[in-house]
Parts: C-alpha cells; sequence; structure tokens
C-alpha cells in the first residue's frame, strides 16, 4: 500500500501544474461550501436560537386534542346497552383542571422548569383610548424560569412588579399609542366587565412589533381575579434543558396529562419547513460547486492514466496485479481530495471569519449585527466528506480504466 | 537439467481484427533451468508474441504453459502476476523505465512489491544490483538523464530484482550502439553464470543468437528450427 501510494505520489508531482488546478477547484469548493454553509446554518441557528430563547419550548393549554369521552361511554360505550344523548354539561370555568397536581408532577421531571399562566384578552383605556390586548397573569418570581423578557425590559424592571402586586408591563408599542409613560397608572377592563387599575412598572421591546403592541404581564392573582377566574390557569409554559428534545417531551407529557402540550417545533411548524427546503437549496448549490470541482479532479487523473499507459503496461509486467494499477489511480484521488481539504477548510475559515467582520443594519432594526456564522462542526464534516468522496468517485473511472490495460496491446505498439 | 518452462501446442489468434491473425501457432517451446536461449526470426514473424505468451503477460487462445512442471494455463490474472513477480524478469527494447523515479527506486519497486525485506535490506540489496552492472554512480538518476546503455543496465538490473529464475529480453540491444550492444549481451550472458537463471532473449541479430546455448527459429508464428 505505501508502495502503491508512493507511486500515485509521483505521478501528481510529476505534472505539478494541472494537479494544483485541479486542487484549486477542491480546495475552492470546500471553501465556498463552508462559507455559504456557515452562514445558511448560522442564520437558521440564530434564527431558532430567538424563536427558542423568545418562546416557551412547550406550551400546555387547557384543550384536548380528541374530545373527552363522558364516563357513560367509558364504562358501556361499546356494549350498547346504556346510550345519553343530549347531555348538557355543566357550565365551568374553563382552565386547567387540577393544575397543581400536573405542576407538581412536571416539576419533579429533572430537565424541566413550569410556571402557570392565565391569559385572556381585555382592553386598556387610557385618555379616551381603546386597545385590545392579551394579559399575561403569572407569578412575578417565576417569569424569568420561561420566558426571556428582562432581557428586554427598557424602562423600569421585572423586579418591581415583585413588590406591587398591581403592576403591570407594557410593550414600547402600546406605550407610544396610548402616549404612556413609566408609573403612569392604567385602566383595564376584561369582557366580564371586571375593572381595574394598574401601575405601569416596566415597558419592554422584543423587536417584535406585534408582541410590543398587544401583549401585557402582571400578577396572576390579579389576572384571575380580572378575568373572573379565581384559582384558574388556562395555560402552563414549559422550559426544557434541552430545547430540541421538546416534540419529544411534548408527546410524553401529553400522554400523562391528557392537555394539548405543544412544542414550539409544532408552533411553528410551517417555519420549520420553510428552512428546511432552504437548507436543501443550500447544500444542492454547494454541492454543485463541489462536484465541477470533481470533474477537474476526473480529467487531471484521466490524463495521467492517458499518459501513463506504458507505466501501467511496465508495472503489470513487473507483476502488479490489475487491483493494485486500480488502487494507484484511486490513491491518486484521495490524495487531490485530502489535499483539497488540508488546504479548502483554512480557507473556508478565512471566508468564514470574514463574513463574521460584515456588519450591517437589518431594515427596521436600530442597531448592527454581524452576520452570524455557525462554527458547527458537522458542517465540516460534510464538506470534507463530500470533497473526498467527490474526488474519489472522479478517479474511480480512469482507475477502472487503468487496471484494463494490457500490457501486450501497449508492448506491442512499442511506445 | 530441470525444465523450468514448457509449452504445448501453444496457439495465438488475434480473433477481433478484421482479418483474423494467427500470431502463433502451435508452438512447443521447453526452457530448461540454466539455460540462455535465443529467439530469432524475420520482423512480424511472432517472436515478440511468443516471449509475452512465455512470460505469462499475454493468454495463449489455445495450448498449455507448464511452469516448473505445473499447469498454469488457467492461473487467474493475479495468480500469473504473483508467478511474474517471483519467478520472472522482463527486459524490452525500450528501457522502459519509469521516467519518474530514479534509478534505485526503479529497482526497488518489484522488490519492495514482493515485501519479501525490510525497506534497508532493499535499498543496500537494489544498490548492489546497480553497482553489479557499474552503475554505481547513476544509482539517483532520472532515467532521462542516462544514456541509452545506461538505461538498458538499469533495465536489466531491476529484472534481476527480486532473483527470478527467468529473465525474458525482448530485442535488448535493438535500440543500442554497438559498444552498448556488446555490452548488453556480455550482462546477459553472465546472468546464466552468475545468478543461475535462465534466459530467453528475442533477437534478429545473428551474432548475439550465436552466443546462446539454443536458438530457436521462428517464421509466421512456426517453430521451423531448433538448434
Amino acid at each position: 500500500m505505501r508502495l502503491l501510494a508512493f507511486i500515485a505520489l509521483k505521478h501528481l508531482l510529476a505534472r505539478k501544474r494541472q494537479s494544483i488546478v485541479s486542487l484549486m477547484g477542491i480546495v475552492l469548493g470546500v471553501a465556498f461550501f463552508l462559507a455559504i454553509s456557515s452562514i445558511m446554518q448560522g442564520s437558521e441557528e440564530d434564527f431558532i436560537k430567538r424563536l427558542v430563547d423568545n418562546s416557551p419550548h412547550i406550551t400546555i393549554s387547557d384543550e384536548f386534542r380528541n374530545p373527552r369521552v363522558q364516563p357513560v361511554d367509558r364504562l358501556y360505550g361499546d356494549k350498547g346497552i346504556v346510550s345519553i344523548s343530549g347531555v348538557k354539561p355543566l357550565t365551568e370555568t374553563r382552565g386547567i383542571r387540577g393544575y397543581e397536581k400536573i405542576l407538581v408532577y412536571l416539576e419533579n421531571q429533572p430537565d424541566i422548569k413550569v410556571s402557570p399562566v392565565l391569559t385572556g384578552s381585555s382592553i386598556i383605556s387610557f385618555a379616551g383610548q381603546e386597545k385590545g390586548v392579551t394579559i399575561n397573569g403569572m407569578i412575578p418570581q417565576e417569569i424569568d424560569r420561561v420566558s426571556t423578557i428582562r432581557d428586554y425590559m427598557v424602562e423600569g424592571s421585572l423586579d418591581r412588579l415583585y413588590a406591587n402586586p398591581d403592576g403591570v408591563l407594557i410593550g414600547v408599542t402600546l406605550a407610544k399609542n396610548l402616549s404612556l409613560a413609566l408609573n403612569d397608572t392604567i385602566t383595564i377592563s376584561a369582557q366580564n366587565g371586571n375593572v381595574r387599575t394598574l401601575k405601569i412598572v416596566g415597558i419592554f421591546k422584543t423587536g417584535r412589533s406585534g408582541y410590543d403592541r398587544s401583549q401585557v404581564f402582571m400578577n396572576l392573582k390579579r389576572a384571575q381575579a380580572l378575568l373572573g377566574r379565581i384559582n384558574r390557569i388556562n395555560a402552563i409554559l414549559v422550559k426544557l434543558d434541552q430545547p430540541n428534545q421538546a416534540l419529544l417531551r411534548a408527546h410524553e407529557i401529553e400522554a400523562v396529562i391528557k392537555y394539548k402540550s405543544e412544542s414550539w417545533q409544532e408552533q411553528s411548524e410551517d417555519l420549520m419547513s420553510t428552512l428546511a427546503i432552504r437548507n436543501k437549496i443550500m447544500y444542492t448549490v454547494v454541492s454543485a460547486v463541489l462536484v465541477v470541482a470533481a470533474f477537474g479532479i476526473y480529467n487531471v487523473i484521466s490524463t495521467v492514466v492517458m499518459e501513463k499507459h506504458r507505466d501501467i503496461a511496465i508495472l503489470k509486467s513487473m507483476g502488479f496485479p490489475a487491483s493494485d494499477i486500480r488502487m494507484i489511480f484511486l490513491i491518486q484521488g484521495v490524495l487531490l481530495g485530502v489535499a483539497g481539504n488540508l488546504a479548502g477548510v483554512p480557507l473556508g475559515v478565512i471566508f468564514m471569519r470574514a463574513m463574521e467582520e460584515i456588519e450591517f443594519r437589518p431594515p427596521g432594526s436600530t442597531e448592527a449585527i454581524s452576520m452570524p456564522v455557525s462554527w458547527g462542526m458537522e458542517q465540516f464534516a460534510i464538506a470534507a466528506t463530500f470533497a473526498l468522496s467527490a474526488a474519489v468517485l472522479a478517479s474511480f473511472l480512469p482507475a477502472r480504466k487503468a487496471s484494463h490495460v494490457q500490457p501486450v496491446d501497449i508492448l506491442r505498439g512499442g511506445l | 537439467m530441470a525444465t523450468l518452462l514448457k509449452t504445448e501446442n501453444l496457439t495465438r489468434r488475434l480473433e477481433d481484427e478484421a482479418i483474423p491473425v494467427t500470431l502463433v501457432r502451435q508452438a512447443n517451446v521447453e526452457v530448461r533451468e540454466g539455460e540462455y536461449v535465443a529467439i530469432k526470426g524475420p520482423s512480424g514473424s511472432g517472436k515478440s508474441s511468443l516471449l509475452y505468451l512465455l512470460g505469462l503477460l499475454d493468454r495463449p487462445t489455445s495450448g498449455k504453459i507448464y511452469f516448473r512442471d505445473q499447469d498454469i494455463s488457467n492461473f487467474s490474472q493475479n495468480k500469473l502476476a504473483q508467478l511474474r513477480l517471483e519467478q520472472m524478469g522482463f527486459v524490452f527494447q525500450f528501457h522502459f523505465l519509469l521516467p519518474e523515479f530514479t534509478s534505485l527506486e526503479n529497482v526497488m519497486i518489484p522488490m519492495r512489491k514482493l515485501g519479501n525485506l525490510s525497506d534497508k535490506e532493499i535499498k543496500i540489496a537494489a544498490t548492489e544490483r546497480l553497482a553489479e552492472l557499474g552503475l554505481a554512480d547513476h544509482i539517483n538518476k532520472l532515467p532521462s538523464q542516462l544514456s541509452g546503455g545506461q538505461r538498458q543496465r538499469v533495465a536489466i538490473a531491476r529484472a534481476l530484482a527480486n532473483n527470478p529464475k527467468l529473465i525474458l529480453a525482448d530485442e535488448p540491444t535493438g535500440n543500442l550502439d554497438t559498444v552498448s550492444s556488446e555490452n548488453v549481451q556480455e550482462i546477459l550472458q553472465n546472468l546464466v553464470k552468475t545468478h543461475g537463471c535462465s534466459v530467453v532473449v528475442v533477437t534478429h541479430d545473428p551474432e548475439f543468437a550465436q552466443r546462446c546455448d539454443r536458438t530457436i527459429t521462428i517464421v509466421d508464428g512456426a517453430i521451423v528450427e531448433e538448434e
């Protein structure tokens, strides 16, 4: 094997310029592959990170995916003995039943952080204007466990909500629309006619205008009173140590507690599939670069095989079997692939570093951000593997041709 | 002397051509150990074709080949390659050295392929082979830096690399001036004595043929005379 590698290397070194040109194909292919995939991967990760950070990983709501079966049906349903029609269930306050038990169950899982929340719509009135908002009644001390709202506070603070049970956090857009400022007092009225007066103790700015316009955070007890749903909650927000596990964990949780548990993946399914399609397109395009590079390798090894017919005949006459001859040219493919990677990966890293330096201001944003570049190992692995296999595949056909050379045909020809 | 190589009714036809050609017909050749045999005949008579068949580079259309009394006619290509590696050495009309490799490397390649010796031993053995043929000063030169006679001597050294039992030479002096030609002829003649191997040489030089123990004359692919 060492001997074959030695012969293969000599062949390539004998035609340096050609080898270098075909090598450049692989080098640039690998570098562009890395540059493009890192930026695509980076932007995707950045996007998902925002998504994952700013929303609960699993949201348990007071709904069932399948309607609940009446007890009588559960007992006798398949026997056809008893049938009840026109059932009118008791009107009860909506919410998650027995949520305390569910909370205990969830909190006993080591990888889970939870917080109950009561959401509902209500109207804020100020200076003759009215705005519909979604109130999020939460236990102030637990907000940090499931939300990143603290990071987005621009005025006041989350801590003031701890101290003041009549405090409220509103978004910057809402404040602007209603000309509200910190420490102003607002009136919130619910659909049932309940009215509460609350004090603005903090203003947040997430950058998502819909969120900043419509979401309001307040004390859970106050929200329950306002919405007339004492001791009720209608959602449990869950954060996981491993956000990627959300899909699986949501299924597990739902199987136990029966209430609908939606993972963030499920909630943003359309977005995720868009990202998946984007990835496919990206990999197709970048792979094309490497395929083109592979043709360069095919070219140089084919040329070597053509020029080396005589040497192949000599080696065969010496006693090298066809498999050795094939191996020599396959090794050339491997050598070009490996060398291409050795030069291409550092070049790719330079490209990636350069892109990280580029700062730009996305439309509507006030801060310049740098390009999100992903440094994930798997894209290096993909680029290197793809380049190497393209090189080996490209050398396969010429190598096979070389192994079929009949020494006698060459020797008879004299040259 | 024991028989090294023997053929029975060896025939080689090129069937694929527009007009099928018979290169070698019904050849019965026997080469004994330590024998120096010349194959002569006019151009295109099938001398080289017979040599390629004896050297297992080509397969006969019909007939049998025995190497040390073993029928090798049906050996696989790989087994034949191994046999060539261990037992045979070739010298061609054009030197046919590998151009990217130095004289020493050219001689070392078959040794390394066989792999019986360590790298160090191989280097020493290959240097000795070259020194034996008066090339001690040229071991690190590329074939392009050598004269025709020197190249042919490197080729002989390479053929001898694995101490083969049989050296097959196809017009080894065909491309050389008289002095180099004389030199090569002498070397080949000495091989029989010094290395104890059999040498089969194709030539159309009657003087060269006369130095041999035996001459096989071939005309139109058929052996017409053995003396």
